[in-house]
């Protein structure tokens, strides 16, 4: 779950009788569950939503990468530093092919990115913590990629077929990377000292809460969930996922001998779920304005890539107008 | 010296080589100029670790003193390194990053090419896969010295610059020492002369075509990476990789 609280635009949901027939016919296909198509017509909230959605999903692939590039230099042995490596170039081919999903619907990928180094978009809070020790490696893979799968193995279901086609592929290799993350997490806690042990539940600690905020806030204050739930944008809403999150993972934690900081997590027969705490809202608030650990390193050093790269990518440009040229003189 | 242990010193040059690059390489998570960048860099940085990888499984094995792979990478000091000194350099700017990358890729390309003919058969299969690896990240480095030499006046100045600053790493690169010599001997390694001259007829190509100056062949080379002697870089680059296996000693499994 790379998206948060994206803006849709509406404040209230049309009723079929109160649209035009172009919306109609849109809003019959999706309730048919036919994907619609770039070349579709879409009313333009539709539009403005899922570019708003797929541009944060692919900013914060990109930003993802810096946490994990914080830790690629020091893994510990080759085997790990090899799987580092290919988790984060993984990112970045979703990055791409998020941005390409993403320019079908008309956005312009170097316009987003401007907005995502002004601080007009956002990325998923997750990437404002710091990764603080080596376990930490694993725990973003379970936990992060965890909670990521969760919601897009509904998005494979999303209304708008490039968007769930991208999803599709990426699933694959976030479950490979969420794979991946515990058994870091397995092989410190039954082989390791007390020190890695010590490690893995820090980690824990520290990244716990974090995840459960990456599903955005309650329902009920989730006022454009509603309308992305019936364009069918978002299948779920993020109370549901949050819980299906919680129910498939404190297995695994306990299988792991671990323990997460909420003394209210028990199991709850009648519901058939696990009950847990309040989230600090307050914090996830904070972080999604800016005031996280690391929102401003994370958009500087971005920004600072893009920025000092000008001169490359402008080099490319000239050389191949310049080749062009030449090919066209010699023809 | 015997063949061996010119061979367990040949391997630890080019696994060494291969791990302080793709070391390097990864240093720019999330900062490389474009996002089709960081795809490509981490690409050649996973190839040059995986081959670094079956270099010093070769190499361990050969050494047979009960360390491994990973002991080789994480608790041997800068002094028992053997890497070129061109790969510890630093990414400074991308011109800086691209024109070592260029460098290596050439001398890379034309050993692991012979190396393809080995007479040892371990070294020729390692070979064989990694030359296609090497193949592709020449390809792709001597496609950025052109644009960027041929690019806009500020790309051209740039990659002059960075030629001009490394130049002084590339005699590293071509001239033989004893453990070359006795390779070549042995019938695994490159014949110097042949690998000299392929170095300087691809690099001379690329630059002409990039419309760059490359330097003089008698230049004054700073050396000495094959023996252990590096530049101050590659004590901090180990410090940084090596930290988790040295603060924890204990620790047996990651």
């Amino acid at each position: 779950m790379y998206a948060q609280m994206v803006e849709t635009g509406t404040k209230r949901l049309k009723t079929l009788e109160e649209m035009s027939p172009e919306e109609r016919d849109f809003q019959e296909k999706v309730d048919a569950e036919t994907k619609i198509e770039a070349k579709n017509w879409m009313p333009d909230g539709y539009r403005k939503t899922l570019i708003r959605q797929i541009s944060q999903h692919a900013h914060s692939e990109i930003v993802g990468m810096l946490p994990e590039g914080n830790w690629v230099t020091r893994a510990p042995t080759l085997k790990r530093k090899l799987q580092l490596m290919a988790k984060i170039q993984d990112e970045a081919g979703h990055g791409l092919y998020l941005y390409s999903a993403m320019e079908t619907l008309g956005a312009d990928r170097d316009e987003e990115i401007q907005k995502l180094h002004d601080g007009k978009a956002k990325y998923s809070s997750i990437f404002n913590y710091p990764t603080l020790n080596w376990a930490d490696m694993g725990a973003v893979g379970w936990l992060v990629d965890g909670a990521a799968i969760v919601n897009q193995v509904v998005l494979q279901r999303t209304s708008y077929g490039p968007y769930s086609r991208a999803m599709v592929r990426i699933c694959k290799e976030e479950s490979f990377h969420q794979r991946q993350g515990y058994q870091i997490l397995l092989d410190m806690m039954r082989e390791g000292t007390q020190e890695q042990k010590d490690m893995v539940q820090d980690a824990i600690n520290r990244l716990w809460w974090p995840a459960l905020m990456m599903f955005g806030p309650h329902d009920d204050e989730s006022p454009n969930s509603q309308q992305s739930m019936v364009w069918k944008i978002k299948r779920k809403s993020n109370d549901e996922l949050r819980q299906m999150f919680i129910d498939q993972t404190i297995p695994q934690l306990e299988f792991l001998g671990c323990t997460v900081p909420d003394p209210d997590l028990k199991w709850n027969e009648e519901r058939g779920h696990y009950d847990f705490g309040e989230i600090n809202w307050k914090e996830f608030y904070d972080v999604l304005k800016g005031d996280g650990p690391c929102n401003r390193e994370r958009v500087a050093t971005r920004k600072k890539a893009i920025d000092e790269g000008a001169w490359v990518r402008e080099a490319a440009v000239a050389y191949a107008a310049k080749q062009k040229q030449r090919a066209e003189k010699a023809a | 010296m015997t063949q061996q242990e010119a061979l367990q010193e040949y391997l630890l040059r080019l696994a060494d080589s291969d791990m302080i690059l793709g070391q390097r390489l990864s240093e720019l998570t999330g900062k490389a100029p474009a996002v089709e960048e960081e795809l490509a860099v981490m690409n050649v940085a996973l190839d040059l670790v995986g081959q670094a990888r079956n270099w010093y499984e070769y190499a361990a094995e050969l050494i047979d003193d009960g360390r491994d792979a990973d002991k080789l990478v994480f608790l041997r000091d800068a002094h028992n390194y053997r890497n070129l000194l061109m790969v510890e350099q630093p990414n400074d700017d991308y011109a800086v990053t691209t024109a070592r990358q260029f460098f290596f890729d050439v001398w890379h390309y034309f050993t692991l090419k012979s190396l393809v003919n080995a007479s040892d058969e371990r070294v020729a299969t390692i070979a064989a896969k990694a030359v296609k690896e090497a193949t592709y990240h020449l390809r792709r480095s001597s496609e950025w010295v052109k644009r960027m030499g041929d690019g806009t006046e500020e790309s051209h100045r740039r990659i002059q610059d960075a030629f001009n600053l490394l130049w002084r790493f590339t005699g590293e690169l071509v001239t033989p020492d004893d453990v070359d010599q006795a390779m070549f001997k042995a019938g695994i390694g490159p014949d110097p002369e042949q690998l000299k001259q392929d170095w300087f007829g691809m690099v001379r190509e690329v630059a002409a075509q990039a419309t760059l100056t490359v330097g003089e062949e008698d230049a004054w080379m700073y050396m000495g990476g094959k023996r252990g002697e590096h530049t101050e870089h590659l004590g901090h680059i180990l410090a940084v990789m090596q930290f988790l296996p040295r603060a924890y000693p204990d620790a047996t499994t990651w």
